[in-house]
C-alpha cells in the first residue's frame, strides 16, 4: 500500500505538450506511471510518445474519454491557478501542481475555491509524489528511492532527494514520498499527509522534512503528539536564515519573529519527533 | 517587494483612502519650496525602507519654511540601518486626537486574507500583538467574497469607534481592501489611521509590500523598487535567474535547490564554519548560469572557500561541471573548492572537473568539512 498515487493512478498531464511537461511524462512513464492523457489547449487530436498518449484541448473532455483519475500541471505560473481550477470542475479527485512562482492571491482563490469540494491538491512549487515501484507522479528521480515502509513528507524538493537517497544508501525503502511545496498557500499539508500515513497499514515510520517560514511544523508537532502512534523523524532547514529574507521558496521567511527554525524544532522535539541536525543523520534516527 | 510610504500613500489615495497634503523632495530645497505651498506645520519623513525611522531621528517636525529646509537638509544626510536617506516625504502636520491601527496580510495558516484593527495605533502591531493581544481585532476575508460591509462594521465596533465616524471609517477598510486585492499586495497597512482634532480620518503612515510572483502583472508597480535595500550581488544574481542571498560568512555555496542551499548553510555552521551567501542556481542551470553564480560569489572578498552542492535531478550534474570550468577560465580564483556532484550525470561531471584542482567529497557531512577546514588554511 502507499497513499495518494499507486498502480490504479491514472494519470492525465495538464502542459504535456509544453518542455518541462513533456520532458517529465517520458520520465514518468519511464518509470512505468500510467499516463492516459495529456491536455494542451489548441493540441487536442494530437498524439505523443510515439501515438501513445493523446492530447485533449480540455480536462472535461480528457477524463471522459479516458477515465484519468489524477492530474498533474506543468502550465506556466500565469495560467496555473486556471489549470487548477479546470482540473477540479472536471471533477478530478487528486490534482498535483509542480508550476512555482504562482501569485498568492491566486492561490489563495484557489484553496478557498478547492475547500468547499472534495478535491486534494498537493503543491504547487512542488516535486510531486512518488511510490516507490508503482508510480511516479513529479519529478523526483525514480532511481533514488527504494519501496519500503517509510512515509516521506517535505517542503523542498532537492533536499527531500537528499533525504530519499541518504535512505537507499543504507537500504531503507519509502512507502510514499509527498512534496507538499515551498508556496506559502498549498493544498495539502504536513498534517494532512500524517493522518494518511497514519492510516496506511505499509507505512511504520514518517520522515518529515521542513523549513523556515509559516506556523506548518508547529501544528504538525501538535498532531503528532495528540494523534500519531507512528514514529516521526524530523528535519528543519533554514537555521542559519536571515530574518525578512526569502530564501528561494516564497513560503520560506522568517516574518515578525515567526516562522524561525529553531521554534519548530523545540515544538517537534516537545511532540517526541527525534529531529535529525543534518539530513543524512535521519537514517541512523529511525527506528 | 516593499513600497516606500509615499508610494504607499499615493496608492491607497487613489482608491479613496484620505491622506495629508504632501509631497516629496530630494533636495532641503524642494522641501522649503513644499513647506510654503502647504503654508503650514510640516512633518519631514525620511523614506527609506526600514523600520524604526522616528527613533533613529529620521522624522522630525518643522514650524516653518526654513527649519523645514534646515531640517531636510540633516535627515538627507543620513544613513538609517545602513541605508542612505534619498528622498523625505513633506506632509502637512495633522492635529492628533486618536491613533488606530488598520492593516491587511494573509493569514497563511487560515488560507485567507485577515483584516487587522486596533485602537491602539501608531506602535508597532506586532508590538500590540506581543504585549496586549486582545487589543487586536482580526477578520478573515474570503478571497472569493471580499470584504462585506457587516465585517467592516464588527471592526469598526470591535475597535470602540465613535459611531460619528464609521461611515468613514467603512469607506477607508473597502479602499484597503481594494488597493490590497489590486496590486497583488501581501501586505497593506495604515499605521496610524488617526482621527483629527477636526473630526476627520486621515492615513498619516502607509505601507505596502507586493507579491514579486505577480509583478508582472504591475509593471508600473514595478518599476517602483527600490535597489537600495538589496545588495549589489543580489541584484546582478536577480538578472541571470539566480536566488541570490548575501550574508557575512566566508564559505560561498553554490546549491540547486532552495530547500538543499539552506541545508548547506546550515550544515556549514554545524561544522564551526559561517556561509558566505545563499545561492539556489535552480532547477535546469547551465552553464552559463553556473558561470554567473560562480563569478557573483567570488567577487565578495570575505570568500575563502567555495562549496559547490549538487543533486542532479533535473539539472545535470556534467552541465554545472562544464560551467564551473568556464567559470575558473574567467574569474582565476585563488580561492580552494570543495565539490559535490550526486545524481543526474554525477559521474561525468566528475570526469569534466577532475583536472580542475578541486577537493572532491562523497557526503553532504563529508563536503561540508572539508570546506570548513579548507577556508580556515588547512590543505587537503
Amino acid at each position: 500500500m502507499s497513499i495518494l498515487v499507486d498502480r490504479k493512478t491514472r494519470l492525465l498531464v495538464q502542459g504535456i505538450t509544453g518542455n518541462e511537461g513533456y520532458f517529465h511524462t517520458v520520465q514518468m512513464v519511464e518509470y512505468g506511471t500510467n499516463i492516459v492523457a495529456g491536455v494542451t489547449p489548441g493540441k487536442g487530436g494530437e498524439w505523443v510518445l510515439d501515438g501513445k498518449v493523446p492530447v485533449f484541448d480540455s480536462v472535461k473532455i480528457a477524463v471522459e474519454a479516458t477515465g484519468a483519475n489524477t492530474s498533474i500541471i506543468f502550465v506556466p505560473a500565469r495560467f496555473a491557478s486556471d489549470a487548477i481550477f479546470e482540473a477540479a470542475d472536471a471533477g478530478l479527485g487528486l490534482i498535483v501542481c509542480i508550476t512555482e512562482g504562482i501569485p498568492v492571491q491566486d492561490m489563495m482563490r484557489v484553496r478557498n475555491y478547492l475547500d468547499q469540494k472534495r478535491v486534494r491538491l498537493v503543491g504547487p512549487n512542488c516535486p510531486g509524489l512518488l511510490t516507490p515501484d508503482e508510480a511516479k507522479v513529479g519529478i523526483i528521480p525514480g532511481d533514488i528511492a527504494i519501496s519500503g515502509k517509510i512515509g516521506v513528507i517535505s517542503r523542498s524538493g532537492t533536499l527531500t532527494y537528499e533525504v530519499l537517497y541518504a535512505l537507499k544508501q543504507v537500504n531503507i525503502g519509502v512507502s510514499t514520498c509527498v512534496g507538499i511545496g515551498g508556496d506559502p498557500i498549498n493544498g495539502t499539508n504536513f498534517i494532512d499527509c500524517l493522518e494518511m500515513f497514519e492510516g496506511d497499514e505499509s507505512t511504520e515510520q514518517v520522515v518529515l522534512i521542513g523549513e523556515i517560514g509559516g506556523t506548518d511544523e508547529e501544528r504538525a508537532a501538535d498532531f503528532i503528539a495528540g494523534q500519531m502512534t507512528k514514529p516521526v523523524v524530523g528535519f528543519i532547514a533554514g537555521q542559519t536564515a536571515p530574518p525578512g529574507k526569502r530564501m528561494g521558496h516564497a513560503g520560506a521567511i522568517i516574518e515578525a519573529g515567526s516562522g524561525l527554525a529553531m521554534d519548530k524544532i523545540k515544538a517537534l522535539e516537545a511532540a517526541g519527533v527525534r529531529v535529525a541536525r543534518h539530513p543524512e543523520e535521519i537514517p541512523s534516527l529511525l527506528r | 517587494m516593499k513600497l516606500h510610504e509615499y508610494q504607499s500613500k499615493q496608492i491607497f489615495n487613489k482608491y479613496g483612502i484620505p491622506i495629508p497634503n504632501g509631497k516629496v523632495a530630494a533636495t532641503p530645497e524642494e522641501a522649503k519650496q513644499i513647506a510654503e505651498e502647504l503654508g503650514s506645520r510640516v512633518v519631514i519623513k525620511s523614506q527609506v525602507l526600514v523600520g524604526g525611522r522616528g527613533k533613529a531621528g529620521g522624522i522630525r517636525l518643522a514650524k516653518s519654511a526654513k527649519e523645514t529646509e534646515e531640517l531636510a537638509g540633516q535627515i538627507l544626510a543620513m544613513d538609517i540601518k545602513g541605508l542612505p536617506v534619498r528622498k523625505v516625504l513633506v506632509d502637512e502636520a495633522a492635529n492628533i486626537d486618536v491613533e488606530i491601527y488598520l492593516g491587511i496580510t494573509n493569514d497563511r495558516a487560515a488560507h485567507k486574507p485577515v483584516m487587522m484593527a486596533s485602537a491602539a495605533g501608531g506602535v508597532e502591531i506586532e508590538e500590540v500583538a506581543r504585549v496586549t493581544p486582545e487589543k487586536i481585532i482580526k477578520v478573515h476575508i474570503d478571497p472569493l467574497l471580499g470584504l462585506r460591509d457587516y465585517q467592516a462594521r464588527d471592526i469598526a465596533a470591535g475597535i470602540d469607534l465613535s459611531r460619528d465616524h464609521w461611515r468613514q471609517f467603512i469607506h477607508i477598510t473597502k479602499g484597503l481592501w481594494n488597493a490590497f486585492i489590486d496590486c497583488d499586495a501581501t501586505l497593506a497597512e495604515i499605521n496610524p489611521l488617526v482621527i483629527t482634532a477636526e473630526g476627520h480620518l486621515l492615513a498619516v503612515d502607509g505601507k505596502m509590500v507586493l507579491d514579486d510572483n505577480a509583478l508582472y502583472r504591475h509593471s508600473d508597480l514595478a518599476e517602483m523598487r527600490d535597489l537600495d535595500v538589496e545588495a549589489p550581488s543580489e541584484i546582478e544574481a536577480r538578472r541571470h535567474g539566480l536566488s541570490f542571498i548575501k550574508l557575512d560568512g566566508n564559505i560561498g555555496c553554490m546549491v540547486n535547490g532552495a530547500g538543499l542551499a539552506m541545508t548547506t548553510m546550515d550544515i556549514i555552521k554545524l561544522f564551526g564554519g559561517s556561509p558566505a551567501n545563499f545561492l539556489d542556481i535552480g532547477g535546469g542551470a547551465d552553464a552559463e548560469k553556473v558561470a554567473a553564480a560562480l563569478r557573483i560569489i567570488l567577487a565578495d572578498p570575505n570568500v575563502q572557500a567555495v562549496l559547490f552542492n549538487v543533486f542532479g535531478g533535473i539539472t545535470r550534474c556534467d552541465e554545472v561541471a562544464k560551467g564551473i570550468l568556464t567559470a575558473l577560465e574567467e574569474v582565476k580564483p585563488n580561492v580552494p573548492m570543495v565539490v559535490r556532484l550526486v545524481g543526474t550525470n554525477a559521474e561525468e561531471g566528475r570526469q569534466i572537473l577532475a583536472n580542475a584542482n578541486m577537493v572532491t567529497a562523497e557526503t553532504l557531512a563529508d563536503a561540508a568539512m572539508k570546506a570548513v577546514n579548507v577556508a580556515k588554511g588547512v590543505n587537503l
